[in-house]
C-alpha cells in the first residue's frame, strides 16, 4: 500500500522557549526536566512515521501524551515547531495560507470529540458545512449532504436541529459532515469518547463497515485499547510526546515495547485481539490420507505417540476430518476395509482462521475436543484446545 | 506649613478645556459632518414613527409583544398603550422611542465591529477594555457637557451623549460572545477550510449571537435612560415631561413622564430580550418555525421533525 501521509521528525513545543527546549531535547532531557528548566511544554517530539492509504491508524496514549497535538499538526490546526508533514507527496508545513485552506477543503476532514456541530444550522446544513465553505451551490451541496447523511442512516433527520438529536446521532452528523466533502483523509480526535459504551461500539462497527465500502485513510485518536483493536489496522502508542511503538494490534499485544505499552493491556479482552489462526497450535498428530496409510495404520501411529486424537489431511494439506483412538477402533471393528469417513468424529466442525477467538472460546470450553482451524482454502492450520487458550490468555493478563 | 503637602494642583480641568478648545477650532468640519449624519438618522426614525397613525403603531406594538413574548405580555402592552394615550404623552413617548432607536442603532453599528476587533486582537482588547471601564463608570451627566459644547443643544448632542454612554455593553458582550465560542467549534471551522472571514460570519458570530443580543438589549436600555437625561440639553421627548415637572414642582406631571419611561422600558426590554434567547434553545420559536409546526400537526402530514 502507498503512503498517504508521511510525518518526518515532527516536533511541537508549547511555551516561551521553543528553541531552547529543542536543544535540551536533542541533549536527551526528558519532557519533565525541560518543563522545570524552561516552563516550556513538549507537546510532540521526534514523530517519524507514515500512514498508508486506506488504513485506520489509531493513536493511543495517556492524557497529555500529545495525541491531539499530533493529529492537529496533520492539518496544521497546530503549527509544527519543527519537521515535515507530507500529504500526497506535498509538504504541508511549507504551504501558504491559501494552499492550506484548499488542502483542508479537498484532502482532509475532521470529526470532533464534542461533535462541534453548529447549533444554528439544521442537520442537513451541518452536514453540508464543508461544501458551503468551499462555495458549492446550495442545491448541489444539499444533495451531497443528504447522501452523506444517508450513509450514516440519518437522511430522515436532515431538517432537525442538533439539539433535537441524541449524542450518537450528533456524532453521526459529525461523521456525515466529514464524509460529505469526499476528503480521502479523516482525522478523528476521540470521536466516540463522549458516547455511551453501547452506542460507542455501534459507531465503531459503523466505521469499520464504512471502510469496507468507501475506504478512507483514517487517523483515529483513542485512549481505549478495546476501541483501538476493534477498528485499528495499526496502532501507534504515545508517551510524553514521543511515539514509543507502532504496529498491528497483534504485534503490540504480543511484543509490547516497554512497560508503558504493556500497561495498556491490563484488563484487555484478549479474545478480541487474536483470531483463531493466530494461536492455532500444531501439537496434534496429522495423518495423511493416501494409499498405504489406512485406518488401522493410523490407530497404531496414535498409540505409538501416546495421542488420543489425530487430524486427517490430504496431500495438499486440506483438512479432511478429526479422528480419535476410539473412533478409529470402532471403524476397524465394524468393517473389513474401513473408510476414513467412518472414523471421522461427526460432531467436529473446523473453524476458519479469521474467526474471533471469543467465538472459538465457547466451542472449546463446551466440548471435550479441540477445534481444528482451517484457512480460507480449507487447508489445515492447527488446533485450538484448552491448553493453547489458557496459555494465550495468560500471556497478557 | 502644614498645608504644603496638599497644596499643589494638577489642572486636569484646564487640560480638558484646552483640548476641547482645540477640537472646536480645528475639527469643525468633522463635527459638522457627524452632526449632519446623525440628524439625518434621527429625523428619519422620528419622522417614520410620528408619520404612522398612532393607533396603527400602537396595534403593531401590541402584536409584536404578543408574538415575541406571549399573550399575557400582549395584554400588558394594551394596558400600556391605553395609559400612554390617556396621559396624553404619546407624542413624547414616540419622540423618545425614535431617539432611542436611532442612537442605539448608531451605537451598535460602531460598537459591534469594535467588539469583533477586540475578540480577534488581544492587544486591541487590552487597550479598549480600560476605556470601556472608564466610559461605564463616568456619571452619565458628564457626557452632556462635551456633547453640548461641540454640538450645541438639541437632539443631535443628546443622541451623541446617548450613543457613547450606551455603547459599552454591545462592545463588551460582542467580544465576550466571540471569545466564548468553544475551541472545537473554531477548529471545526478551520478544519473544513474556512477563511478568516468565513470563520467570523459562519461560526463565530452565529455562535456568539445570544451574547451579542444580550449586549444589544443592554445598549437599548442604557440608551433609554440616557435619552431621558439628555432632555437637559434639549433632546426632548419624555425626559422633557419629567424636566418640566421638576421645574414647576409639578409632582403629577413628573410622575406621568416617569411612568411613560417605565412602560417604554418594560416593552423594549422584554421584546429585545426575546430575540436574544437562542431560538434553538427553548426561546420563542420564529414565526416560520411556528408556521411549520402548525402544518406538521395537521392530520394529513403527521411527520414530526
Ligand atoms: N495550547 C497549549 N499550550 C500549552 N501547552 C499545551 C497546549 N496544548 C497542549 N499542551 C500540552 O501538550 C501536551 C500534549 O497535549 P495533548 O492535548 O496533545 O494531549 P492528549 O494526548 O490529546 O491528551 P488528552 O487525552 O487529555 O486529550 C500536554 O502536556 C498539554 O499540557
Ligand atoms: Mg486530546
Amino acid at each position: 500500500m502507498q503512503d498517504k501521509v508521511v510525518v518526518k521528525d515532527l516536533y511541537k513545543i508549547f511555551g516561551p522557549e521553543p528553541d531552547r527546549a529543542l536543544e535540551l531535547l536533542d541533549q536527551g532531557l526528558s519532557k519533565e526536566e525541560i518543563f522545570e528548566q524552561t516552563r516550556t511544554t513538549v507537546g510532540v517530539q521526534k514523530a517519524d512515521f507514515s500512514i498508508r492509504e486506506g488504513e485506520v491508524f489509531v493513536v493511543m496514549g495517556l492524557s497529555g501524551s500529545g495525541k491531539s497535538t499530533l493529529v492537529r499538526m496533520l492539518n496544521r490546526l497546530i503549527e509544527p515547531t519543527r519537521g515535515q508533514v507530507i500529504v500526497d507527496g506535498v509538504d504541508i508545513t511549507q504551504m501558504s495560507k491559501q494552499e492550506l485552506i484548499t488542502m483542508r477543503r479537498r484532502s482532509m476532514s475532521m470529526v470532533f470529540q464534542s461533535f462541534a456541530l453548529m447549533p444554528h444550522k439544521s442537520v442537513g446544513e451541518n452536514a453540508a458545512f464543508g461544501l458551503e465553505v468551499s462555495g458549492m451551490p446550495k442545491a448541489e451541496r444539499r444533495e451531497r449532504a443528504l447522501q452523506a447523511l444517508d450513509t450514516v442512516g440519518l437522511a430522515v433527520n436532515a431538517d432537525s436541529y442538533p439539539d433535537e438529536l441524541s449524542g450518537g446521532m450528533k456524532q453521526r452528523v459529525g461523521l456525515a459532515r466529514a464524509l460529505a466533502t469526499d476528503a480521502p483523509i479523516l482525522l478523528m480526535d476521540e470521536a466516540f469518547s463522549a458516547l455511551d459504551p453501547l452506542i460507542r461500539t455501534e459507531m465503531q462497527d459503523e466505521l469499520v463497515r464504512l471502510q469496507t465500502t468507501q475506504a478512507h485513510t483514517i487517523v483515529f485518536i483513542s485512549h481505549d485499547l478495546d476501541e483501538a483493536i476493534r477498528i485499528g489496522d495499526r496502532i501507534a502508542i504515545m508517551e510524553g510526546g514521543a511515539i514509543v511503538q507502532i504496529g498491528t494490534p497483534e504485534d503490540i499485544v504480543t511484543n509490547p515495547a516497554n512497560d508503558y505499552v504493556r500497561s495498556f493491556f491490563y484488563g484487555v479482552d484478549v479474545s478480541k485481539v487474536f483470531s483463531a489462526g493466530d494461536i492455532a497450535s500444531d501439537r496434534a498428530i496429522t495423518v495423511f490420507e493416501r494409499t498405504g496409510v489406512n485406518v488401522r495404520a493410523a490407530l497404531a501411529q496414535l498409540h505409538d505417540r501416546g495421542h488420543s486424537l489425530g487430524i486427517v489431511i490430504d496431500s495438499d494439506r486440506h483438512y479432511r476430518g478429526m479422528v480419535s483412538v476410539n473412533s478409529l477402533a470402532d471403524a476397524g471393528r465394524d468393517s473389513e476395509h474401513p473408510h476414513w469417513e467412518d472414523a471421522f468424529l461427526k460432531q467436529i466442525q473446523p473453524a476458519s482462521a479469521d474467526t474471533e477467538l471469543s467465538e472459538v472460546l465457547s466451542q472449546v470450553t463446551s466440548n471435550e475436543f479441540p477445534v481444528p482451524i482451517v484457512d480460507t482454502e480449507g487447508r489445515y492450520r492447527g488446533i485450538v484446545d484448552k491448553t493453547v487458550l489458557l496459555q494465550t490468555l495468560d500471556k497478557t493478563t | 506649613m502644614t498645608n504644603d503637602i496638599t497644596d499643589f494642583e494638577i489642572p486636569i480641568g484646564d487640560w480638558v478645556a484646552a483640548g476641547v478648545d482645540w477640537i472646536q477650532t480645528n475639527l469643525t468640519g468633522i463635527l459638522d459632518g457627524i452632526s449632519e449624519v446623525l440628524a439625518l438618522v434621527i429625523d428619519s426614525f422620528e419622522g417614520l414613527l410620528q408619520g404612522i397613525p398612532p393607533l396603527i403603531l400602537a396595534l403593531f406594538i401590541v402584536l409584536l409583544a404578543t408574538w415575541r413574548v406571549g399573550w399575557k405580555f400582549g395584554l400588558f402592552a394594551i394596558a400600556a398603550m391605553v395609559l400612554l394615550f390617556g396621559m396624553d404623552i404619546w407624542t413624547q413617548t414616540i419622540s423618545t422611542l425614535g431617539l432611542v432607536i436611532a442612537s442605539s442603532l448608531v451605537a451598535l453599528i460602531i460598537g459591534i465591529p469594535i467588539g469583533i476587533t477586540m475578540a480577534r486582537h488581544d492587544a486591541f482588547e487590552a487597550i479598549t477594555r480600560p476605556i470601556l471601564d472608564f466610559m461605564q463608570t463616568m456619571p452619565p451627566f458628564v457626557y452632556l457637557i462635551p456633547a453640548a459644547i461641540f454640538f450645541g443643544l438639541g437632539k443631535v448632542p443628546g443622541s451623541i451623549a446617548t450613543l457613547i454612554f450606551a455603547m459599552p455593553p454591545a462592545v463588551r458582550l460582542t467580544n465576550l460572545g466571540i471569545r466564548q465560542v468553544s475551541a472545537e467549534h473554531i477548529e471545526a471551522g478551520k478544519a473544513f477550510g474556512c477563511t478568516s472571514s468565513q470563520l467570523l460570519f459562519k461560526v463565530q458570530l452565529p455562535l456568539a449571537m445570544p451574547s451579542i443580543m444580550a449586549g444589544i438589549n443592554q445598549t437599548i436600555m442604557l440608551a433609554l435612560s440616557m435619552v431621558v437625561i439628555a432632555s437637559m440639553i434639549g433632546a426632548g421627548g419624555l425626559g422633557n415631561t419629567v424636566l418640566t415637572g421638576i421645574q414647576r414642582l409639578d409632582v403629577g406631571l413628573g410622575f406621568e413622564g416617569g411612568l411613560g419611561v417605565v412602560l417604554l422600558a418594560i416593552l423594549l426590554d422584554r421584546i429585545t430580550q426575546s430575540f436574544g434567547i437562542a431560538q434553538r434553545a427553548g426561546g420563542p420559536p420564529s414565526l416560520i418555525t411556528r408556521i411549520r409546526r402548525f402544518f406538521q400537526r395537521t392530520p394529513d402530514s403527521p411527520g414530526k421533525g
